[in-house]
Parts: structure tokens; sequence; C-alpha cells
């Protein structure tokens, strides 16, 4: 050991970049410095800075962070992992720490000292981060700062994903829209960040005190030091926010350096810095997006001739017609001649506040049209519709399929595809001889694409259009993935630092849109799979090296209107077209316009929505954020229809215990005691036990588990199962009962009859994580529940050591006595799909086959989309309740688990009954449906059905699955239309 | 019954050739070197590159397991390559069934062939469960026998090279060594016939003395084992060369061999039977195979002992021993009981850092990877775990700094921490160029 007296400590993170110079343990200089990964030359311009601080000196060295490693091997510097480098420096500089919570911009790190030392490190979804904390503040329009200053003064929390950005901003987009304020939006992405910490990386070991933070986000961000020593219930003394909370790795590298035999001057530094060997990586890159400038002409010349003729309004007398599309992120206007030129057009972001934007462009356009212009038709269409249509009176609202078809037969009749990406959603319809024949909209994981490259864009200093033009020029594009857009931020983040240049990365994220939109959402092969006339669509494709990226990627040409960005509002404006006169709000009843939000929560029911009360001038009421009519204060006839969902919950929560001699056992109602619950209640108290279940979920019950789950990518029915056994326990339970099931009850129907892994064997996960059942009674025998004679065997085998009095008689009559009451169950269930189906046929309605597994029920889980769904007419089955009506379908996967078998027999069922739709529920992270949802998809789509996909999660955005059914709907309404006429 | 996929057929037997995703090179090899002799045209993909990922994405849905992808990819990359007549082509899969998702990769490559225009082209499935028939291609007796003798050799050289890398004095002796092996006896193996256990046992024996026989250095190393999904586990295409990487930093690298997966197969067969009280007449002859299994490793297992100079591989028996206490044998999906197995019995072999691969998302893993941690961590306190998730859109920076936390940890409790070994090559250049050779240790 040297232990020189100059150390010198550099680190540099995902996003910025620390140095520090140490005497000892005196920090004598520190720097912090966003390096906008520009890793070489910012490293050396911080060097260069303290030339005077170290010249003539030897000193040692180490470099840290994620972002440092490239670096320390070309550069030939000694290199310290930043977990470990900030393990030590507490260790040296605070040993009374108990633990250190880390959160750095991509990464959040847990180090425990206590016992034995464990270092922890996020997963691959960077939720709970620094950039997650960024790409909010940016989805709020304020600064970092302002952020936190807003979260300050906020008075409520509203539950939002934390587990990654893609999800969290799907959570609070609809907060916006329904008028949340920001500041208790703001105060919900930091308790959300210390959810998922806590969550994620804690994992239900003991935080031991003191607890030490680090990292830049906790130094910066008050609101968020606040919410963590609320979280933790730390006492003043127990906290330690460093001074140097953002230089630790830095110093634990300079500590480590100074360990290290290497030392440098200046000058060998700067030298080592300078190494040519650290050249710019042209791994996986793509080929560039023009191959010459003569393609690059064809292609501007060819896309110029999609345009609308203009009017100049001042001129302009007549008849007008106007088009509004509000979105979930803007919001758009259009108003045309009666010969469908634009008089006028608005494009914004909704900026949380639309029915203002639109107040005020209503005034606008008023003015604008004077005496000469006359509105006869207005029409409205997009997350907002129905808000608007209330406000200001719009005389249509229409579902944004049609308005987005409407638009785009008016530049190519014969169109046979359109493809619209927003800033947050992507669309896709296919057409067929002039309906919409199906329609596909993205899922949590491929939302934001849009809006992730205008947020790029931004944080390097370019507008969009500076951005898009740079890609076109861009010669080796770099591949940048296609699952999402958190893993494409971080695959930006490596190139670079492998030295890609701004126009690489462009052309990069041009084409990881598209190939997200192509493979992920439309989930085509071929451009002979989307149609011969392609239109594009979307605000997002104004962007040219989008568009070109999708042209190449299909290996066909396009039509991108020039006003792709209000193709929305435009087929709304067409749409109304057909009326003679509006009922909008007048001029004068426009200045007279008031509007106030109000949140309240719904006492309906026990799923408590939080909901927004809109109240307009006239006393009119508008209520968003319901999840069912009740709540809208309705009570419609559309609530009574027949809903199996709701049957089952009913079937299954009544099932009580009666005392019995063996006393009580506890069964938890998820995952796959959600199909046996009768099975087991009968069986259990056959044999003299009170058996008691869980109850239903609420998020509540989500979160009382959530600190055990040790793999958060797990699917959301697996992870609540934690909260299901802690309320067990809560209860007082001394043996609950979970069984490993390999094989479900085998059906005949399908190749084998498996459960998935997850349902089979989530059990030994709860033995070995969640610690409370030590105190319990955990029975989780493996066993055979296709042969009685088995069962028997088994159970009295397992359970006879625990209740030597129990006989072999005994268990053969309560397995059979189990038996015939999960029969008499899968008997009513069919007998009310029976019934179910004849009233819809008798009544004229259509039927709903709502596909899912059985645990999907919960109305935590599924979120109340049964009861939409009955609200938008719709009677609803369970694939379960007709799935034995069908005949058997051709499958090309291998069809061995139970539930999913059902799956494609309810395809089947849809297929054959006109007046049947199908709508699959499918659970994020669920492996199994990644192979059924196609399967599903292909069978509907063989028989012509349209096949809807909903995806659902712990917080899941209703409405946008609203606007899915609702689309659906309109889509079939315009089949109908079509065949009648 | 009606036929739903294509034929294997006699004719194809005479030109078509056969193409086999690697995984496992040398195992591979020798598999190849005896299907040669029974009369197939086998060829071994070794293609890399991020393109056989992005092909993959193109076919297979993007949530499917990144193994699927990458075989896929591999397969349609070679396909479209021109190097082959896709007429007279046709694809082998490895496939154990089973409830995992994984169990589809065959439907899920049937789809992609079909979807990509070669819906003609055979697909095979290989695997101890045979429910197809392809009357051109069947495994006979002797030469189950012969590739059983594959995999034992390969675990061996496999383990072998591992445990000599990183101290060689001559770089590339160990892999030379196996190379000649693999070689000489794929070739042996090839002849047909039936394969000589007494011959076997001395090859095992030549193997061990010729390998203890390379010029090693006494260097401190730590150990590092790897466990997980079994493709990322071994295929360095998809885990961005795991090994190579850890080996760069200074570190043996410990896998389990392949042996061990043939048992676990072997032995969930019996556990249905004993749990539920299935696969009656399977049963016995899956009872003489796992004796049969026993009775080979516990003979490889005397060659180590009798040679020396190596680690020896855990008597599958012992694992089982180690093991029962975590998880139940019953858990047979994926890997399943015997990822967390493995990890305790490195733990056994004094192996206590550990990078557990799994692919994103792995539906088995929640439950035997990450499900098992907390346990073996608390009852194996000084176990140095890392879960490290592999996928196409996850970058290696990632991954490398996860690994290299790890690898810290590994170095601090191994006492070695004020000597650095990390990039130490490019550190002695550049500073201290006239400094002798670092002496060993």
């Amino acid at each position: 050991m040297y232990h020189l007296a100059t150390s010198l400590g550099i680190d540099i993170g995902s996003t910025t970049a620390k140095v520090v110079v140490m005497e000892g343990t005196q920090v004598i200089y520190e720097k912090y410095e966003r390096h906008y990964s520009q890793v070489r030359s910012k490293t050396r311009a911080m060097i260069e800075e303290i030339r005077d601080l170290l010249q003539g000196k030897r000193f040692s060295l180490a470099i840290s962070g994620s972002a440092g490693l490239g670096l320390a091997q070309s550069a030939g510097i000694p290199f310290v992992q930043e977990v470990y480098a900030t393990g030590e420096v507490v260790h040296e500089l605070e040993p009374d720490v108990g633990t250190v919570i880390e959160l750095g911009g991509e990464d959040a790190k847990v180090i425990f000292f206590k016992g034995c030392l464990d270092e922890r490190m996020n997963g691959s979804c960077a939720g709970g981060t620094g950039a997650f904390i960024d790409q909010m503040a940016t989805l709020l329009n304020v600064s970092v700062e302002e952020l936190d200053q807003l979260s300050l003064e906020a008075s409520r929390l509203y539950p939002i994903a934390s587990r990654c950005g893609v999800f969290a901003k799907s959570d609070i987009q609809p907060l916006l829209n329904q008028g949340a304020k920001k500041a208790d939006i703001a105060a919900s992405i930091y308790q959300a960040v210390v959810n998922q910490t806590i969550a994620g990386l804690v994992q239900g070991r003991k935080i031991d005190k003191k607890v030490m933070f680090l990292g830049g986000p906790l130094y910066y961000c008050k609101g968020l030091q606040k919410q963590f020593v609320q979280t933790l219930q730390l006492k003043p003394d127990e906290v330690i926010f460093p001074s140097y909370a953002r230089f630790a790795v830095a110093m634990g590298a300079a500590l480590y350096g100074d360990k290290s035999e290497n030392t440098f001057t200046y000058e060998t530094l700067m030298l080592a810095l300078d190494n040519p060997n650290a050249g710019t990586s042209l791994s996986n890159r793509t080929r560039p997006l023009f191959s010459s400038q003569e393609e690059y002409e064809a292609f501007q010349s060819r896309h110029k001739k999609a345009t609308v003729a203009h009017c100049d309004p001042q001129t302009y007398q007549g008849d007008a017609y106007l088009g509004i599309d509000c979105g979930s992120t803007t919001t758009k206007l259009v108003l045309l001649t009666k010969e469908k030129e634009i008089l006028y057009t608005y494009y914004s972001s909704s900026q949380g506040n639309p029915v203002g934007i639109i107040r005020q462009q209503l005034e606008e356009i008023y003015h604008l049209c004077a005496d000469r212009i006359q509105i006869r038709g207005s029409a409205v269409t997009g997350y907002g519709e129905e808000l608007i249509r209330n406000a200001f009176r719009v005389d249509i609202g229409l579902v944004e399929t049609i308005a987005h078809y409407t638009a785009a037969k008016y530049f190519k009749p014969d169109v046979d595809f359109i493809l619209d990406i927003g800033g947050q959603d992507i669309k896709c319809f296919k057409i067929k001889n002039g309906a919409i024949d199906s329609i596909i909209l993205n899922e949590a994981c491929s939302s934001g694409c849009g809006s992730f490259i205008e947020t790029f864009a931004k944080s390097m200093g370019y507008t969009v259009e500076e951005f898009a033009k740079k890609g076109l020029a861009a010669q080796a594009p770099v591949n940048l993935g296609s699952r999402c857009t958190v893993f494409m931020n971080s695959s930006v983040k490596q190139s670079q630092k492998e030295g890609a240049t701004v126009e690489d990365i462009s052309a990069g994220l041009s084409a990881s849109v598209i190939k997200n939109a192509i493979y992920k959402v439309i989930r085509a092969n071929s451009p002979e799979e989307l149609g011969k006339n392609i239109v594009v669509q979307g605000g997002t494709f104004l962007n040219d090296a989008v568009l070109r990226a999708f042209e190449l990627e299909l290996g066909c040409d396009v039509i991108r209107p020039s006003i792709a960005g209000l193709m929305g509002a435009y087929g709304a404006a067409l749409y109304a077209m057909g009326l003679k006169e509006s009922q909008l709000l007048t001029e004068e009843e426009l200045k007279k316009f008031t509007h106030t939000a109000k949140s309240a929560v719904c006492q309906g029911c026990t799923n408590h929505c939080h909901l927004t009360v809109n109240t307009f001038s006239d006393g009119k009421r508008f209520i968003s954020g319901n999840q069912c009519e009740k709540g809208a204060g309705l009570h419609s006839q559309e609530a009574e229809l027949p809903n199996l969902y709701a049957k089952k919950r009913a079937y299954l929560t009544q099932l009580k215990g009666k005392p019995g001699k063996r006393g009580k056992i506890g069964l938890p109602l998820a995952l796959g005691m959600y199909e046996l619950a009768p099975l087991w209640h009968g069986l259990f108290t056959a044999l003299g036990f009170e058996v008691e279940f869980s109850g239903l979920s609420t998020r509540r019950t989500y979160e009382k588990g959530q600190f055990s789950i040790p793999s958060d990518t797990a699917c959301y029915p697996a992870k609540i199962m934690h909260g299901h056994m802690e309320e067990l326990i809560d209860k007082g339970i001394e043996t609950i009962f979970y069984p490993s099931l390999s094989y479900n009850i085998d059906e005949k129907q399908s190749d084998n009859h498996y459960n998935c892994p997850i349902v089979a064997y989530y059990a030994e996960l709860l033995r070995s994580n969640l610690h409370r059942l030590d105190s319990v009674r955990f029975l989780y025998p493996y066993l055979n529940i296709n042969s009685e004679k088995e069962l028997t065997k088994e159970l009295y085998q397992y359970l006879h050591p625990f209740w030597p009095d129990l006989t072999h008689g005994e268990v053969r009559r309560a397995v059979t006595a189990g038996f015939s009451a999960f029969d008499a169950y899968r008997t009513q269930i069919r007998q009310w799909g029976h019934e179910a189906l004849e009233y819809a046929r008798a009544h004229g309605r259509r039927i709903m086959i709502l596909a899912g597994r059985p645990y999907h029920i919960d109305p935590e889980i599924s979120h109340g989309i049964d009861k939409l769904a009955t609200s938008l007419g719709f009677v609803v089955v369970s694939e379960d309740s007709v799935c034995h009506l069908a005949s058997k379908p051709s499958i090309h996967v291998l069809n061995q688990w139970t539930y999913h078998a059902r799956l494609y027999r309810a395809a089947q069922y849809a297929v054959e009954h006109p007046d049947t739709e199908l709508v699959q529920l499918v659970s994020f992270g669920c492996g199994v449906d990644a192979i059924t949802t196609d399967e599903v998809r292909s069978i509907l789509e063989a028989g012509d059905k349209f096949y809807t996909q909903i995806k659902i999660d712990e917080i899941t955005n209703l409405g946008a699955v609203k606007i899915r059914l609702r689309s659906l709907l309109g889509a079939l309404e315009e089949r109908r239309g079509q065949c009648g006429a | 019954m009606e036929l739903n996929y294509v034929q294997f057929t006699k004719e194809m037997k005479k030109d078509y050739t056969i193409l086999v995703p690697n995984m496992l090179p040398m195992h591979l090899k020798m598999i190849i070197q005896i299907m040669k002799t029974y009369g197939y045209h086998v060829d071994l993909l070794e293609t890399t590159g991020s393109e056989i990922a992005e092909l993959g994405l193109h076919y297979v849905h993007n949530d499917t397991c990144y193994p699927a992808i990458l075989v896929i990819g591999q397969f349609l990359q070679a396909i479209q390559s021109g190097k082959y007549d896709p007429h007279k082509v046709a694809l082998v899969l490895f496939q154990t069934g089973g409830g995992c998702r994984a169990s589809n990769y065959l439907s899920l490559l049937r789809k992609a062939l079909a979807k990509a225009g070669y819906p003609y082209i055979p697909v095979i499935a290989m695997g101890l469960s045979g429910i197809e028939k392809h009357p051109g291609f069947t495994l006979t007796i002797p030469m189950w026998h012969a590739m059983l003798y594959a995999v034992l050799y390969g675990d061996l050289l496999m383990d072998l090279v591992n445990q000599t890398r990183p101290y060689e004095v001559h770089p590339g002796q160990a892999e030379a060594l196996a190379k000649k092996w693999t070689d000489r006896l794929g070739e042996e193996m090839g002849q047909g016939g039936r394969v000589s256990y007494r011959k076997v046992k001395k090859h095992y024996r030549e193997i061990l003395k010729e390998f203890a026989a390379i010029e090693k250095r006494r260097e401190d190393k730590v150990l590092v084992g790897v466990v997980g999904e079994i493709f990322v586990k071994y295929s360095p295409l998809g885990n961005n060369n795991l090994e190579a990487f850890l080996i760069k930093e200074g570190a043996e690298v410990v896998v389990p061999g392949l042996f061990g997966f043939c048992f676990y197969v072997v032995y969930n067969t019996l556990m249905d039977y004993q749990k539920y009280g299935m696969s009656k007449l399977a049963y016995p002859v899956y009872k003489w195979a796992f004796s049969l299994f026993l009775k080979k490793q516990r003979d490889m297992i005397a060659a180590y002992e009798e040679i020396g100079g190596y680690r020896a591989p855990t008597l599958f028996t012992h694992t089982l021993e180690l093991a029962k206490d975590y998880i139940d044998f019953g858990v047979k999906m994926g890997e399943g009981w015997l990822l967390p197995a493995e990890m305790v019995e490195l733990v056994d072999q004094n192996v206590k850092n550990i990078v557990c691969t799994q692919p994103f998302g792995c539906l088995p893993n929640h439950i035997c990877g990450k499900g098992m941690m907390k346990p073996i961590k608390e009852r194996n306190p000084d176990v140095n775990i890392v879960a490290i998730d592999y996928d196409a859109g996850a970058t290696q920076v990632n991954q490398e700094n996860r690994i290299k936390l790890m690898l810290s940890n590994a170095w601090r409790n191994h006492q070695k921490i004020d000597k650095p070994e990390l990039v130490t090559q490019k550190e002695k250049r550049l500073e201290t160029e006239k400094k002798p050779e670092p002496v060993p240790i």
C-alpha cells in the first residue's frame, strides 16, 4: 500500500459524472455534472479543470460507475464497482450506518451492513430511479425542481405503478386528463419510487438504523427525502442525508484507488484518457435510412403529394364543420369548409386541462368566423370525448377508429391498412370490404414510443424536427432493441458510451419505434399481411425518419398525409358534414361557460373508485373515473345484464366455513384457488375443518404483501397472493392450505393438462420468502386431483401426521364430497352460461366472452372490466361457461394447459356464433399468454372475428379499456350496417 | 390421425442436411459425429451476432422466452443464408416437454417457418419423450447409448477446461487438448457398434492425466458458479459470452454439467409416480435408468479421485440430499428444483459466488431462481448470488455491472481486496513497463 497524499475518484453514472479529490479521508475538491453520454470528453474536461490541483503530484486514482467501465478499461485505470465503492466509503466514514439506500440515474441500490453484508441492485426494469423521476417531470411539463416543490404541497396520494416508467406514465396520463392536481401527482410519483425501492430491493429484510440516503435524486429532492423518512417511520436521529450524498461513489473510488499500486501524474492520466484504443464500436449497427441523395429526394417528393387544400378563413363565407380530437396527451381541432378545405387547425398538448383549451379555441374560432362562417355540425372523438361533448354540447361523439378511418379514406379511398402512432398509443386498423376488419391497439409495454423520441430529442437539446433531420443523414443507425422505451433508453445510453452519434441514435430510435409497432403490436411478418394501400398517421409519423424506417422495414411505399397529426379531428369534421344544424354552445353561452372539477370517492360498492366530478355553468354534471354506471349516479338497466364474472364471484364469496372439530383452515383466494375453491371447501368442511377464505382482493391486499415478492416481473395474480397469505395470518388462522399442483383437472380437451409454473408451484416461493408463514402450519402438498383414489391416498398420507385421529375412510368420503361440490359449481357455471346466452338472444344483446383465467374474476385483478362491458350493453360470459359448447378448434401450438385450452375453445365458440365476441384478458408478465394470444387471435381471425386483447396489471387505465371496447362496438355496428345494406 | 407436421422421411435421410442449434459445443460435436456414422448429414450452427435475435424477433412474439427467439432466429438465418438449399434441410430442436412454455418451442418454430415461407421444412424434436414419428429419423438403442457417453465425455472435458484454462502457462492448451479429445472420441464413437465401457473408463483416466500434465501457474482466482435456464446457462450466444467475461475478470468458472439435467429429467418421472401415481408403466424403466446413470457418475468420480488434481463432480444422490430442505422435488417445470439444487451443490463444493442466469420473464425461474435466493442466502450467509436477466433488449453494460458487483464481493470475501486484479493487463502496460511479470502468489 502506497497511501499517497492525494487520491482522485471519478464516478461516471448513467447520467452524471462526479469527480472528487481526496487527501486521506478529507475531500478537497468535488464536482458534479451531467455528461450527456459524452463520457470521455466530459471526464477529460473535468480533469482539465483541476489541472492546477494535480500538476506536479503523483496521485492514485480509480474510476467507478456503470458508464465508467469502458473508459477505465481502455485507459488502463483501476475500476471499482459502484455499489462496492459506496459500501467501502460508508463503512469507513460512518461505521454506525445500518442501511444505505442509494438512487442513481438508472440504478437503485440498497446496502445492508448489519449482520451479513448484503448489496442489492434493481432488476432490468429501471423503475424508481432518477431517469424515472426525470421522465415523470417531463410528462407533467415541469422541471425536476418544480416537481419537488409541487410534491411538498400535496394533499393526497394516488396509487401509481412504479416498477417501470412506461407503466407509471399510463397511470399518470388519465389522472392528468381527469384534472387531478399536479401537486398530488408529484407526491404520488415520489411515493411510487419509495414503494418500488422497498418492495423491489428491501424485499422484507429489516432496515437497520441508521439509514443513510445517497445519490443525486435523494440529495436534490426534498419531497422524496420526506416521503422515505415518513414511509420508513424514521426518527430524526436515525437518518443521515450526508452533504456528500452525490459523491459517495466517487469518494469510494478514491479510497479504492488509494489502495492500488498504480499511480498517475496529470500527464500520464491525460495520456491514458486519450488512448486511441477506445475507438467507436461499430457493432450492432443497421443500414442507413437512405443509401443515396436520389433516394432521399424521391422520398421527399413522393410524400409531398398527400396534402389537403387550405382556405383563407378571412375571406371564406358559408358553412363550416368542426372536428375535435381530445386525445390522451394532445388536443386537436380542425374546421372545414363544405368543400373539405381546411379553414383552421389547432394542435397542442392538453396540459392536463382539455376543457380550458377547447373553450379558448372555440372562442378563437367564433372570433375568426365572425358573421361570415356558420358552424353547421360538430363532432368529437378521443379519450376526452364524453367530457367535451357534455361540456360544449358537441353534436356527435365518435369512436376514434371511425374518425381515423373516415379521414384516411379521404386520402386513399381504397385504404386497407391504417397505422397511427401518437405520442402515447399505437393503433392500427385493417379495412376489408369498406369496413373495419380488425383493430389492434398497443398494450402498456409499447406505449409512449412517440413521446419518448420527443423527450429524448429535448434532453439532447434538439427539437423533434431537428432530431429527425439528423436521423435521415445517419450513416450507421444503432440497433436499440424493441422491447419497450425503458429498455431502449438504456440501450441508447450504452450506445452513446460506445461513441454513437446523435444521427445514428435518431435513426436507430425511429427504427426501434417502428419495430415495436410492427413486431410487438401488429405482430406482422410481411408487408403483404398489412395490406396494399397503407396510410400512416399520428404525430409521430410527422418525423420523416420514423416514416422512412417504416417504409424500409416493410419494403414498400406508404401514404402519410401532411396533416398526419390531425387525422382524428379531420375525420370527425368530415363525419360532422352529415349534419344540418349544430347544437354547439354559442358564442354567448361560451362567454358564460364555467367549469369546476372536484375529486370524490364513489360509495356505490366496495371498489371505491376515485371519481372526478365536473360541473358546468348550466349545472350539468359529468363524472369520470368510475368503473361502472353506479359512479355516474345512474342505475341503468345495462347494469342488470347477465354477468358471469359477478355470478362466479357471488358463488365463491358465499362459501362459508362451518365450525368443526378440527379447527380452522385458511384458503387464500388467489391463483388456482379461484377454480378449485369449492373442491377444497367441500373437502375440508367434510373433514371437520372450519374453512376460512381470504376474500376478494383489494389494492390494500396487494400492498400488504408486496414486501416479500422476490421477482417483480411475475404476474399480478401471483404477486397479490402474498397479500392473501398476510390476511389469513392476520386473522389468526394457524393452518393454511394451498396445494402444489403440477397437473390441473383433465378436461380431456387438450394434449396435456398442466397448470402454468406459477400456479403450480407458487407455494414453494411463498414458503421461502414469506417469513410469517413459519409461524403457522403451511400445508402445500403435491396432489393429483384427477383421481379420487390417488387424492385420497396422498391427502391421507400428508394430513395424517398432523391429525393422527384422521382415518382413511374419512378422507375418502371428504374427497368425494369435495368433488361433488366442485362438480356442482362447474355445472352451475355452465347453467348460468346457458341462461346468459339465452337472455342475450331473447333480448337481442351482444355477447362478450371475457376470456381469461379463473382468477381474473377477482375485482382487483380485472379492475371491473366485466362491469364496464355490461354497461356498454354486452352480456358477459366467462370462458369456462361456454367452452364446452364449441367444437374443437385446430390448434398450432402445444395445447397443454387446462386453463388455456378453454381459451381456444371459447374462441371457437365466438367464431361459430355471429352474436358473440371474445375479449381476451391477459395479465402482464404472463409468459404463457405470449403463446396463447397469437393462437386465440388466429382462431378468431380465421373465423372473421375481431380480436381484442386487454392487458392488465396492478393498475389499469380503464379509460383506455373503454376506448378499446367502444372501438370494438363501433366496428361491429359498422359491419352490421354493411351487411344490412 | 391427421398429421399436422412435416415428416422427415427415409428419402430425406439420403441428402438432407440436418441443422442443430449450438448450445454445448463439445457435447454436440461428439453427438453429431455419432449421428454422422448412422448416415445423417448434420451441421452444427455456430453463428453469432445481434442479427440472430433481430431475425428471431420478426417471427416470434417478443414476450416469448429469449432462447426461443435466438434458436429460431439462428435457424432462419441459416436457411436464408444461401448456404443450404431450403428444400434439402431439416431442423433438430431439443425438447424435454413439461409444463413450461418452453415445450412450445417446436410449435413456435413451425409457425415461424410457415410465416417465413418454409412450411415444408421438417422439424424433429429430440428428447426423451418422442411423441412425433419421423420415419427417416430413428434413434436406436446403440445411438442413445453412444450419446450418453458423449454427454459424459462432454461434461468431463468442459469441466476440465474450466478448471485448467485460468491457470495455464501457455494459453490455449486446455482448449486444444479438449478439441483433440472431442475429435478423437467423436470419431471413435462414430465407428458404430457398441461403445466399450471399459474403454470409456480408460479414456477418463487418460483425459484426466493429460489435463493434469498441462503446465499451470499457481494463481489465486475466485470461483464463480454459473447456473440457470439451460440455454442461457450454456450458450455464449444466449448469455453474452458470460464465461469469457468471468475469466477475463479473473474468475475460475464452474458450470454444472449436462448430465445433471439428464438425471433431473429421469428423476421427475420417478416423482410423477411417487407423488401422483402417474407413469406407472415407465416407472421401472426410469428406475433402471436412474441407477445406471448413478453408476456411470460414480465411475467418473472414481477416475477424478484416482488421478487427482481436479475437483470432482458431486454425486447426484448427494445433490438431492443437499437440496431437499430447500425445495420439493415435485417442482419439475423448466429447470425446476435442479436450479436451487445446483446452487447448493456449488456452495457445498465451496463455490460461494454464483451467477443465476435466466431469460427475462422466465416463468419457472420466478420460483426456482429468484424465489429460492432468500433461503439459500439465509442458510449460507457467505454465499454471493446475482441474478441476471438476458433478453434481446437488455443492455450488456447493466448485466456486466451487476456481475462486477458480485465479483467485487467475491474478492472481498476472498481476503484479496488490497490487490486489485481488475484491468491489470493494461495497467501493466501503462504504468509499469519495466516491471517483471507479477510473481505468482
